[in-house]
């Protein structure tokens, strides 16, 4: 893990990437209380789909936690700006690490393309007799064959499992990194998936 | 009643003769790992998560079903049998299909627990999507492929505990699965008295009580030890 | 009187694919157009005539001589009567090459392939007819089982076997002197006996072969076996691919129980033995013993956790002796000639010959039997004639699925037990597959795998589990989008299949990747490319 997080007294860098899960573990972020006080002292939020107005995924960021698996082409583009601009990044939550109920779709047509299935599935046999498959080129982002989780797409330097993880969970992992130390990732406190 | 000694992890340890290496790492508190192995059913030896070491056997021996045997020098967590546990826990993530946060035996499952007691923090291995069914036919009971992971103690449990034989296993390698009676839906087979004690030893929420949803699964696994020792040795717990 | 001419015509499985019943069928007729009676020039069936690529085969033997043609067609079945005939007013054998119209289909018997093989197993292989208990018994089968009976205890014989050096030949190279000890020596009570006949290496066919040629000697090795460990029933467990193999062990069994040579008072002896024919039902994993033992049962076909060995609780909890076809083929030459005959034969370490099932990139495909220690160079490149278009051999596989593939700059190493495990291979049951250069070492690899993961019997996670894996690592591989992660991941699968398996399968399936990856690592290395251009596919996994 590179240890960009030990210039004393630089703010760090933090940044919440959301990608194809259901947003429980940013609500499980904000749970996080009055740490959040503490975190602020300490970090700068410089993208964030719950703390930040930016759109563009900036440079130089020194942790990003990302929830959600990666499900279709805007994923795949967010998760390799991500690597591409961050010191350390996180699989946060089990959508991250195991593409947990997003890659359950992954379950149609034996997984290898199950975009068109899940498709097919949801806009035509279970619609009225006006279903149709969505078309908007540039609009709305093409579901890639299979959902991955992040670390099939990107290298991820730290793992926090859960669905979501906990309030104490994700603050017991962040205020190590806080002191540019890697967080003991073990026990049923740390590591338990669900 | 004659004794074997032997050295687990350093700490020198006394069994009954006839004894499992299991039992002998249990006394040392060694905190072996299984999945498969059950108190009371035969040891088949197929998660391989008891593997251990002992020392000039040039091999590593599951201690479920090994004899513990005089003079032995065994090694219950080397950093290469730590590191087979996790991949062997990932292999079984990873070819079925298991996912805790929607499952019955979330909280209570021990392919859950296996995964934090190895460490295991991701799968190295893709996940592999395999297509499996669900039996809901019988009244009282389902069975949910996605979630087993071929331990058969629920085809033992009912072979040697309750008598009736209800389970086995079908098809081979990856292709394994359990099956009912002569591959029927488990609500035809005759056989089945209902018991439930397969519900209650399957160690994932592959076998579940139609009553219980996402997370109310409360397994007890102590049973096939209770009834065989009762059985066997007259002996019971409430006694 | 001198025997009449005979022409020996091949009618095992791989000359029979090549037509040879049809042959037969043509050369009866062509003797009958010629005038001949069957007294004056015997056709006789017989098994294989070792050089399998070249079916069908027909042994033409005359008086102080024999020739062997290969490739014969019904439309020869003329010039072959004709040859088997002494030509009027000559001597000469041969005919003058001009005319001759076998010219094409001879084979010279002075050849290596046939020069530097040593029949000892495979001595009745070509020579006996296997339909026939008459014809074996006039070439001497029975023999030694009636002298053992009469002549030896028990102990003599296993005394015999163990001087004799003979590991067992399914491939783990156990000493079998000492396994008949072992369960000869179990408390008093029933054992049995048991012939591993499941032969499923792909690319292995000895088995077969001896039990279509010869059958009578598997069951007088085995009806000895039996004798000295003290068991009076056995099965033959045998592949149901092997459907002309079955029929003729269950022909064998039926003349030699109405020989008195099978059943109660064997020839007039207190010795009695029941010998059942018992086939597999298509699962590679029944090969493995414990497997094969709850197969005869009647039950599923699972390894087991050993110990207890069979030999101490075997079949029905009863000490069970179980070797391969070609343990049991050995013994009655063994006891005719004596154990320190055999034991003269090989190295220090693995005595005897052994029979391999020589196939591939190959000039001459076929059944081979040679000394243990022969070089393996000797035997894919001077018996077996090298690449067929001359180009150089670049490995040799060895020992099927459970085995690995041998470099050409290693073919000098003696075939035994201990080199071919040092060389990360092993000796298996015997099937060797010759690969010229143009062959992919990761596709091999991939090839093998993927018959272990459709052979896993499924029962322990790393091996139906951790093949899928290796298998789909080895796609990877194949397809050329690996990683450099991937080949830390492969490496650590495989360590991890091969110490962590419940049985042999489990943990000699990642052989074939970790052979090649030890000699022919930069193929595998080539076929990595960048991990960022992974990505863009969308198909990458972690």
């Amino acid at each position: 893990m590179s240890p960009p997080l030990s210039a004393p007294g630089r703010r760090l860098r933090l940044a919440t990437v959301w990608l194809a899960g259901c947003s429980g573990c940013h609500m499980s972020f904000l749970d996080l209380d009055e740490f959040l006080f503490d975190l602020a002292e300490r970090a700068d939020v410089v993208f964030s789909p719950v703390g930040t107005d930016a759109k563009i995924y900036p440079e130089n960021v020194d942790i990003a936690l990302v929830e959600g698996a990666v499900a279709n082409v805007d994923n795949l583009e967010l998760a390799l700006q991500v690597r591409e601009r961050t010191a350390l990044v996180i699989s946060f939550g089990d959508c991250a690490v195991t593409a947990n109920v997003p890659g359950l779709r992954n379950l149609l047509d034996g997984g290898h393309d199950s975009a068109k299935a899940v498709l097919e599935r949801g806009y035509l046999e279970l619609a009225d007799a006006t279903g149709q498959l969505p078309f908007a080129p540039g609009i709305v982002p093409e579901l890639l064959p299979r959902v991955l989780p992040l670390h099939a797409v990107i290298p991820v330097d730290l793992y926090l499992p859960g669905c979501p993880p906990s309030a104490e969970r994700i603050r017991e992992a962040i205020t190590p990194l806080l002191a540019g130390e890697r967080p003991a990732m073990e026990g049923a406190a740390m590591l338990r998936f669900g | 009643m004659s004794v074997v000694t032997l050295t687990v992890n350093g700490h020198d340890v006394a069994v009954p003769a006839g004894a499992s290496l299991l039992e002998a790492t249990r006394v040392a508190q060694a905190g072996v790992p299984t999945l498969c192995h059950l108190d009371g059913l035969t040891p088949v030896a197929a998660c391989r998560l008891c593997l251990v070491e002992v020392e000039g056997s040039g091999k590593l021996l599951a201690a479920c079903s090994t004899a513990a045997a005089e003079g032995m020098v065994v090694h219950t967590h080397t950093p290469q049998l730590q590191e087979f546990r996790r991949m062997a826990v990932e292999l079984i993530f990873a070819e079925g299909n298991h996912v805790c946060a929607v499952c019955v035996a979330n909280t209570h499952c021990e392919l859950q627990d296996m995964a934090v007691s190895v460490g295991m923090d991701h799968s190295r291995f893709p996940y592999q999507y395999p297509h499996r069914s669900v039996d809901a036919s019988h009244p009282q009971f389902t069975l949910d492929h996605n979630r087993c992971i071929l331990c058969t103690r629920c085809v033992r449990v009912c072979d040697e505990i309750e008598g009736a034989h209800v389970w086995d296993i079908g098809s081979r390698g990856g292709h394994c699965h359990i099956v009912a009676g002569l591959d029927e839906p488990w609500g035809q087979v005759q056989a089945c008295t209902s018991c439930g004690k397969c519900v209650e030893v399957c160690p994932t929420g592959a076998l579940f009580r139609n009553s219980d949803t996402t997370a109310e699964k409360q397994p007890d696994a102590s049973l096939p030890a209770l009834l065989r020792s009762a059985r066997e040795q007259h002996r019971w717990n409430n006694q | 009187m001198p025997a009449p001419p005979q022409l020996r015509c091949c009618d095992a499985s791989g000359c029979r694919s090549a037509g040879s019943q049809a042959l037969r069928t043509a050369l009866e007729a062509a003797r009958e157009a010629a005038g001949l009676q069957p007294g004056q020039l015997t056709i006789k069936p017989v098994g294989c005539l070792r050089l399998c690529g070249s079916g069908p085969l027909v042994a033409c033997d005359r008086p102080g001589q024999s020739h062997l043609f290969g490739r014969v067609a019904a439309e020869q079945a003329g010039a072959l009567i004709a040859a088997a005939l002494p030509a009027a007013g000559s001597d000469d054998a041969v005919p003058a090459a001009t005319g001759d119209p076998l010219a094409a289909h001879r084979l010279d018997l002075e050849a290596p392939f046939f020069a530097l093989q040593q029949s000892v197993v495979l001595e009745g292989c070509g020579q006996v007819n296997p339909d026939s208990i008459d014809d074996a018994l006039s070439l001497g089968a029975y023999t030694q089982l009636r002298r053992v009976l009469e002549e030896c205890t028990p102990e003599q014989v296993r005394d015999e076997v163990r001087r004799s050096g003979l590991r067992g030949r399914g491939g783990a190279g156990y000493p079998t002197g000492l396994k008949w000890d072992t369960v000869a020596l179990q408390p008093p009570g029933p054992r049995y006996v048991v012939c591993n006949a499941d032969e499923g290496d792909p690319g292995a066919f000895m088995d077969r072969s001896v039990l279509e040629s010869d059958p009578h000697r598997l069951i007088e090795g085995m009806a000895i076996a039996a004798y000295a460990v003290g068991a009076e029933r056995g099965f033959v467990y045998v592949r149901a691919e092997y459907p002309l193999a079955i029929e003729r062990l269950r022909l064998a069994l039926q003349q030699a129980r109405s020989r008195h040579l099978l059943g109660n008072h064997i020839d007039g002896t207190p010795f009695n033995l029941r010998l059942e024919v018992r086939v597999g039902a298509g699962a590679y994993v029944c090969g493995e013993e414990t497997a094969l033992l709850l197969s005869i049962q009647g039950q599923r076909g699972m390894p087991q956790p050993r110990p207890p060995f069979p030999a101490q609780s075997g079949l029905w909890g009863a000490p069970t002796l179980i070797n391969n076809v070609e343990t049991f083929t050995a013994v009655p030459v063994i006891l005719r000639e004596g154990g320190d005959w055999y034991a003269s034969i090989g190295t220090e370490r693995s005595k005897g010959t052994k029979v391999f099932a020589l196939s591939g990139a190959v000039v001459n495909t076929g059944l081979v039997e040679v000394p243990m220690g022969t070089p393996l160079r000797t035997v894919v490149e001077v018996i077996g004639g090298g690449v067929p278009d001359g180009s150089p051999i670049k490995a040799v596989q060895t020992g099927g699925p459970s085995g690995g593939c041998i470099p050409s700059e290693r073919l000098d190493t003696p075939v035994d037990y201990e080199s071919l495990l040092e060389l990360g291979s092993m000796m298996g049951s015997g099937g060797m597959v010759v690969m010229g250069p143009t062959t992919s070492m990761p596709e091999v690899a991939r090839h093998f795998m993927g018959f272990s993961v459709n052979e896993s019997c499924g029962k322990c996670v790393p091996c139906r589990a951790g093949t899928v894996q290796l298998a789909q690592l080895l796609d990877r591989f194949v397809e050329r989008r690996a990683t450099p992660a991937d080949m830390e991941r492969l490496d650590a699968l495989c360590q991890m299949v091969k110490v962590t398996s419940l049985c042999g399968l489990g943990q000699s399936a990642p052989n074939p990747v970790l052979s090649t990856l030890r000699w022919f690592r930069h193929e595998y290395e080539a076929a990595c490319r960048e991990p960022s251009a992974c990505v863009a596919t969308g198909r990458v996994t972690g």
